[in-house]
């Protein structure tokens, strides 16, 4: 195929899909001609404005990532039995993830919570359980996180208190809690409240945090959950960081400065198995977030700008069939998480499609993120693709299409009154429909799924939660509330509802509340009074 | 479907339980819906006694139950119980989420006619929810 001098060189091209996973026309080749002139400034150095290239000069070559698993089950007691095994494992940090009834915010022994009790998750019901979960490690010498979002203050109560019978004051606990309650709007689904107090709420969490928990993370704002509800990466960075700029003028509408609270604020983002769409995504989360933050919002530190994130591999990826094979995907997804700069990881077991993870599943899916920070080499200097000129373009194209959603949400009037529309939850529930039409028509290939398909699979080994479990924890929270001071607990509800209805920041009765071991069902049903519950209209 | 009647097929998806997984719900009630079926989606969050009620209420042929949060021993019996109470023995009970292997022929004895695990096709679904649908038309119901 010689082509014409002057001409575009011809390529021999298979049959198939050269698009991203989320749609994306990805040339045959890039050279220097395909970038905007100003690529300099767009990229910049490594722990300097815009960021694009990583929040830290040094990046792992001065600290590794915090390997940070996800975990729990059944109840406080199992998990605490997990969160050791990890750290004896070398694991860097907890994570915290809660039961269905917990999220939502009813107690284990509520109509609602049965058959679910501890299935995804451990159950927390009081500052009981709380004291289970951590019992025998040090708060003050190691940062959790805390997957919890719309009962997030009552569960960060619990953990203060748990810190302070350790003899670890609130100033010296780190770690994260995340809070984002617009993404269970659009994603997620775990809420109690309506948009406007749970918003309140999150604020109040900002506020009570910058003052008194200034190693705490009081939000984790989370495209996590947008892209496993079947959003594209460019839908899954434009919605996430709208919800951040939607926080941060909260903030600053509550009259905080945002150098005070803008640090504190960190991010959460999904691995994808498309692996330089990912890559291209984070460096542009940090470009714009730093753009936006400095001449939109103000702020004046670099800490305002600095954008920095968990990442977790993709749960959407991962195939329940030849269920071993997720091991290359979770290790694709880990090495796009770290090539993209991630600040902490969790990887995804392999049998993850299939139920909660074994303890063995849960061992490889740490040694991937070991492997790769020991022996890929990827470690060693900082942004090792900086200045690809695929990986630059992508990033600019990444920047555009996000910029692109912004407009669009702007002229719904933001991004509350664009989630009261359906407007992020429409265009999800678009881009998942297309991709599973792609999968039916073979557009697209999932090995073991849709090709390379295997009828004679031996059956995995699942972790199975024992059933007697729930009536346990049922057992616990009803022994508790029998034990309790009950006038003291009639009398802190009774404080935080007048609370509710005011105008006060709500952390301190809460802390009262839980103080006096109120149930997490019982605070959310006193605030559940006055600001009333949520009910979707759901669009597909 | 020369004896089947001009009357639609009515499809329930329902969201049991608590888990807010709702991608496969909604993508099975568009894919049900392209293949010009009335589907009728409770949204998340739904009782069983909430999902009984919708099926009898729009007279439904099917109802699929999506169920990724690991309870679906306790709310798919509790459906088909509360259906059975009702005298509602011949609408197509499906269940899709993260389903354990062990878990499916117990579901299957419950009644269940199928039970579609992560990977499962539109294509398949949509054919299976016809095909019974279909049958339960041609018994003039």
């Amino acid at each position: 195929m010689a082509a014409e001098p002057g001409s575009k060189p011809e390529f021999m091209q298979r049959d198939a899909e050269f698009t991203t996973i989320s749609g994306q026309e990805i040339d045959p080749l890039y050279t220097e001609e395909d970038l905007d002139p100003g690529l300099e400034d767009r990229v910049g150095e490594p722990g300097s404005y815009p960021f694009t290239r990583g929040p830290y000069p040094s990046m792992y070559r001065g600290r590794l990532w915090t390997m940070r698993q996800f975990a729990g089950f059944g109840t406080a007691r199992e998990t605490n039995e997990r969160f050791h095994y990890l750290l004896d494992h070398g694991q860097t940090g907890l994570s915290t993830a809660f039961d269905m009834p917990t999220l939502m915010g009813y107690d284990s022994d509520h109509e609602r919570s049965l058959g679910e009790v501890g299935r995804e998750g451990v159950a927390v019901d009081s500052l009981d359980d709380m004291e289970q979960l951590f019992a025998g490690i040090p708060l003050g010498g190691v940062t959790t996180s805390m997957t919890i979002n719309a009962p997030a203050a009552i569960l960060l109560a619990y953990y203060v208190l748990v810190g302070e019978s350790q003899g670890v004051p609130p100033e010296k606990l780190g770690g994260t809690i995340q809070t984002d309650i617009l993404k269970e709007y659009i994603a997620q689904k775990e809420w109690c409240f309506p948009i406007e107090p749970a918003m309140r709420l999150v604020t109040d969490m900002i506020e009570w945090c910058t003052e008194t928990m200034p190693r705490w993370h009081p939000v984790s704002i989370s495209g996590y959950h947008i892209r496993e509800a079947g959003s594209t990466a460019q839908q899954e960075l434009a919605f996430t960081l709208k919800d951040g700029f939607t926080y941060v003028e909260r903030a600053i509408e509550r009259g905080m400065d945002v150098d005070d609270f803008a640090p504190r604020l960190s991010f959460f983002f999904n691995a994808h198995v498309d692996f330089f769409e990912e890559i291209a995504k984070y460096r542009a989360a940090r470009r714009i977030w730093a753009r936006e933050l400095r001449d939109t919002y103000g702020a004046k530190r670099e800490e305002s700008m600095r954008l920095r994130f968990h990442t977790q591999t993709a749960g959407v990826s991962l195939t329940a069939q030849q269920p071993l094979n997720n091991i290359v995907r979770t290790s694709l997804e880990a090495m796009a998480a770290v090539l993209g700069g991630t600040q902490s990881l969790h990887t995804n077991s392999f049998d993850e499609a299939l139920a909660l993870p074994t303890e063995e599943a849960v061992r490889v899916a740490l040694r991937t993120q070991q492997i790769i920070a020991a022996e890929s080499g990827v470690t060693a200097t900082a942004d090792p693709l900086g200045g690809s000129w695929f990986v630059e373009k992508l990033t600019d194209e990444m920047e555009a299409a996000a910029y692109g959603y912004f407009e669009r949400i702007d002229e719904l009037g933001g991004m509350v009154e664009a989630i009261r529309r359906n407007f992020p939850q429409r265009e999800i529930a678009d881009a998942s429909f297309v991709y599973q039409q792609e999968l039916n028509e073979r557009k697209r290939i999932v090995v073991g799924v849709n090709d390379f398909t295997q009828d004679d699979e031996e059956p995995t080994a699942i972790l199975k939660i024992d059933p007697a479990l729930e009536a346990e924890q049922v057992g616990r929270v009803r022994a508790m509330r029998a034990a309790r001071d009950g006038a003291a607990v009639e009398s802190a509800l009774a404080e935080l509802k007048g609370a509710a209805a005011g105008e006060g920041n709500l952390m301190p009765p809460i802390l009262a509340a839980a103080r006096a071991r109120a149930t997490e069902g019982e605070m959310i049903a006193a605030m559940q009074e006055v600001f009333g519950t949520y009910t979707e209209s759901p669009v597909f | 479907m020369t004896t089947a009647t001009a009357r639609k097929i009515r499809v329930v998806v329902a969201k049991p339980g608590l888990d807010g997984h709702d991608r496969g719900a909604k993508i099975i009630a568009r894919a049900l819906r392209d293949a010009g079926m009335e589907v009728i989606y409770t949204g998340l969050h739904q009782t069983p006694e909430q999902i009984a009620e919708t099926v009898i209420q729009e007279d439904a042929d099917a109802v699929g139950l999506s169920i990724l949060s690991g309870a679906h021993m306790t709310l798919v019996p509790k459906v088909v119980a509360l259906l059975a109470e009702q005298g509602v023995d011949d609408v197509l009970v499906t269940v899709g989420g993260t389903i354990p292997a062990d878990d499916i022929p117990e579901l299957k004895k419950l009644g269940v006619a199928a039970v579609f695990t992560p990977g499962a096709g539109t294509d398949e679904i949509v054919d299976f929810i016809r095909a019974g649908a279909t049958e339960r038309h041609e018994r003039g119901e």
